[in-house]
This record gives structure tokens, C-alpha cells and sequence, in this order.
């Protein structure tokens, strides 16, 4: 386990030492990044409306009979929210990357891993809450039944759990290139598509009045492996791209 | 280099004259059983390469060998043709036998995202400016990757699927011994077809990235005719 450099005079670690100011690191990222996002507040509002606009071209694309609608609908719900999720994500370390904070960061040998679960839960927190109050209207639009908001709000809150992390990845693979974007969407894309399938599955059950759990399960599962170990994987591709 | 072609080619004729000529007919599907002796061994390879290329990409990233990240670079095209080739003759198999071109079983669906996935390790390498940065987080995508193959291989088990079951194991098979020869000598022609693909691409991939070292230009000296290098009346003047 690599240890931090101690500025104290007494050299001794502890476990619980390490673990304090591990977590330590990870609030003061998280409030960093929540505090940044929060300067512009306007800018949480856009994901809401990518979202309703995704909505809206099924709407139209579709039709009005309610019969061709009702189909599609939850997945239409989850395309939008996906497609949502990943508006921002390419900027999740642009601003660090261009003014060398990722440098000093590699350079210092501090604990890069809860400095990126620090930016990992601060993208979903702010897009994944911000999503969750666009659901109830997402809801109206499409016509789903009230009933099954308990089912999505839990789905889309473990499915936007793996998004993040998810893009945790993708945004370390791409932080140098400029357009990034579409090549962000490209990479990370085929690894959502199990996080998307078993959410619907969940859905799909939900809507016959079956138990949603195995889908749900399964979704969790790979959500929280990606939560364990995408921060891992980030720090790696960090550290060979800013290493040179 | 040259031999492994050669010989990949010749095992490739010998299959293929095995199996589409010697066979005999499937008793439930007629002749259309025979594009089996390229769709399996092509689905074998798609699947066995994104193993080769995760490998060598770990190798990469924890033992820093320069070579493997240009493996990892240069099996990709290679498995997305395979790929790519095992999702067609997929489909012209299908219209005779299941009725429909595509279907969004597991199988498929899981062979797709494979393609995709070598196209997005092919990109990302593309997309970079500095070749060895491309190749180090080319390798980071292939290990990522990786967790696809096993869902693929073990989709006909766990999802109740249109696509059938394993019919050769690696201790036994359901095929009658006519049948089989054709296709394991196609298994072997295909990885032979990889090797010396491989070790091509990888020559031009190594020049090329290291193309500003001294070794490079003595290599590439030799082998260029001296025509070629004939000095013009403008580079006197320099």
C-alpha cells in the first residue's frame, strides 16, 4: 500500500492514520469540485434540458399514438439520460490539464486515488441529481406510470453511478487530446451498453409487475465493481500520460 | 514472415477444399453449413486476438516492454477484420437458417460490442500525436476491454440465445470426423495468417515509430535501391 510522506516528526503510520487523511483528501476534492460547479449554476440545468430535448425528438420521431409511444418509452428514458451523462464528461479534467494541476499533482507523489473519487462523485452528484429532478417530467412526457418511479429513481441512480466512474476512465484515456469528445463517446459507449441493458431489463420487469431484483442486481454489481476499481484504472492511465 | 503467409495460405486451401468440397452435406441445414469453416474460425480469432492484445498490453504497462505496446497496436486491425468477417458470414448464414440477417440476442450483440471495441482501441491510438503515448493508452483499453471476451464466450450458456451451443470442446466433439478435419486445419491456417500479419504490421509500426533514431535510417539505407538515392542538382546547392 503506498504511503504518503509524513510531515510530522514522529515517522509512525498507523492504519487509521492513512485511511483519516485518505478520506480527508477525497472531501476536500469533493468539495472542490461540487464548489466549482456550483460558480455557474446555470450550467446544472443543462443536462436537465439535453435530456427533455432527447425526450422531445422520440416524441416527434415517434409520434403521437400513444400505442407507438408506449413501447419505446423507458427506453427512450434511459437513452436520454444516458446521452445526458455523458455531455460533460470530457471536461471532467480539462481545466486540471491545462493549468498543470495534474503535473503538480503527479509530480507531488500524493495520493492521486481519492483526489479521482473526489472528481468521480462530484460529477455525479451534480449530474446525477440534477437527472433525477428532470425525471418527473421526463416521466410526463414520456407517459410512464407514477408507479414505477421508485424502480427508476433506484436504476437510474446506480446507472448513473457507473457512468461516472465509467468516464472516469475515458476522460483519463482522452485528457490530451482536443477534441475528445466524440472519441470519449466512442470508447466509453460499448462499456455502458451492460450498465444499459440490465437497467432496462429492470424496468421491463417493473412495468410487467414482475421482481425487478436479478437485473438490478447485476446492475449494481457491475456499478460498484466500477466504483471499486475505475479509480485504479484512472490513476494508471494518469500517471502514463502526465509521466511524459 | 513470408512462410507463415505461404503456409497459412496453403492450409487455407486444403480446408477449404476439405470443407466445401469433401464434407459431406448436414442433414438438417444442407450446403449452407459449410460457411462454418471460415465464420469459426474467424469468431475464434476475433475472440483469441483481444486476448493476445490485453496480454500484451499488460506486459506493457507493468514490465514496460516497448514491444508489446507495438503488438498491442498492430493485432488490432487484425482482430477487427476477423471480427468483422465473423459478423457477415454470421449474417449470410442467418438468412437461410434462422430466416433473418441480425437478431439482438447475446451472442451477437456481444460480437458487435467486440467490434466496436477494437475500433475504439484503433482510434485512440490514431487520435495521438506522440506514438508511444497512443500505444501505452491503447494498451489500457484492450486490459479494459478484456471483460468483454468471457461474456461473449459463456453468452450461449448463461442467455437462452437463437445462436447454438459449443459443438466442439476441447476434448470432444459433435461433429462427425469428415466435418471436423477441414475446420481445425482453418483454426490453424487462420492463427498462421495472424502470425505473419502481425510480425508485418509490427515492422512497419517499429520503423515508424522510431523512425528518428539512427538504426532506422542505417536499416532502411541498405534496403532502398541506390536509384533512389541519387542526389538531385537542388540538394548540391544545401
Amino acid at each position: 500500500m503506498n504511503r504518503p510522506p509524513s510531515s510530522s516528526a514522529a515517522p509512525s503510520l498507523s492504519q487509521s492514520n492513512f485511511a483519516k487523511r485518505w478520506l480527508q483528501l477525497l472531501v476536500i476534492a469533493l468539495v472542490h469540485e461540487l464548489r466549482q460547479r456550483l460558480r455557474q449554476p446555470s450550467q446544472l440545468l443543462h443536462p436537465i434540458g439535453f435530456a427533455v430535448l432527447v425526450a422531445l425528438l422520440f416524441g416527434f420521431a415517434v409520434g403521437p399514438q400513444p400505442d407507438r409511444l408506449a413501447p419505446v418509452a423507458p427506453a427512450a428514458l434511459f437513452i436520454a439520460l444516458l446521452l445526458a451523462n455523458f455531455l460533460s464528461m470530457e471536461l471532467l479534467f480539462a481545466s486540471d490539464f491545462e493549468d498543470g494541476t495534474l503535473d503538480a499533482l503527479a509530480a507531488s507523489g500524493r495520493e492521486m486515488v481519492p483526489l479521482l473519487y473526489g472528481k468521480a462523485l462530484a460529477f455525479w452528484l451534480a449530474q446525477g441529481l440534477s437527472l433525477l429532478l428532470a425525471l418527473p417530467l421526463l416521466m410526463i412526457l414520456l407517459k410512464l406510470p407514477a408507479m414505477l418511479a421508485p424502480t427508476l429513481i433506484f436504476t437510474f441512480v446506480m446507472m448513473s453511478l457507473g457512468l461516472s466512474f465509467l468516464g472516469l476512465i475515458g476522460s483519463a484515456l482522452t485528457v490530451r487530446l482536443r477534441a475528445g469528445a466524440m472519441l470519449l463517446m466512442l470508447l466509453i459507449l460499448p462499456q455502458a451498453v451492460p450498465l444499459l441493458i440490465f437497467s432496462l431489463g429492470a424496468i421491463n420487469a417493473a412495468q410487467l409487475g414482475e421482481p425487478a431484483a436479478a437485473p438490478l442486481l447485476y446492475l449494481s454489481a457491475i456499478s460498484l465493481a466500477l466504483f471499486a476499481l475505475a479509480p485504479l484504472a484512472a490513476k494508471g492511465v494518469l500517471s502514463q500520460e502526465i509521466g511524459n | 514472415m513470408r512462410g507463415s503467409f505461404w503456409l497459412a495460405l496453403v492450409l487455407t486451401a486444403i480446408g477449404l477444399y476439405g470443407g466445401l468440397v469433401l464434407a459431406p452435406m448436414d442433414y438438417l441445414q444442407g450446403e449452407t453449413f459449410r460457411i462454418i469453416y471460415i465464420h469459426v474460425p474467424a469468431a475464434v480469432s476475433s475472440m483469441s486476438i483481444f486476448v493476445f492484445m490485453a496480454v500484451q498490453g499488460a506486459a506493457a504497462l507493468i514490465w514496460r516492454i516497448k514491444i508489446c505496446e507495438i503488438f498491442v497496436v498492430c493485432a488490432a486491425p487484425i482482430g477487427a477484420m476477423f471480427t468483422a468477417v465473423t459478423l457477415v458470414t454470421g449474417m449470410l448464414w442467418g438468412k437461410p437458417t434462422w430466416g433473418t440477417y441480425w437478431i439482438w440476442d447475446a451472442r451477437l450483440t456481444s460480437e458487435l460490442v467486440l467490434l466496436f471495441l477494437y475500433l475504439g482501441v484503433i482510434a485512440l491510438y490514431q487520435s495521438y500525436s506522440d506514438l508511444r503515448a497512443g500505444a501505452r493508452a491503447a494498451s489500457v483499453l484492450a486490459l479494459i476491454g478484456v471483460i468483454n471476451v468471457p461474456i461473449i464466450h459463456y453468452s450461449v450458456h448463461w442467455w437462452s440465445t437463437l445462436h447454438q451451443g459449443e459443438t466442439i470442446t476441447l476434448t470432444d466433439s459433435k461433429m462427425h470426423a469428415s466435418m471436423l478435419w477441414p475446420l481445425l486445419l482453418m483454426f490453424v491456417a487462420s492463427k498462421l495468417y495472424f502470425l505473419g500479419s502481425l510480425l508485418l504490421r509490427a515492422r512497419v509500426t517499429l520503423i515508424k515509430q522510431e523512425s528518428g533514431k539512427a538504426w532506422v535510417r542505417q536499416a532502411l539505407a541498405i534496403e532502398l535501391p541506390t536509384a533512389v538515392i541519387k542526389p538531385t542538382p537542388s540538394s548540391a546547392i544545401t
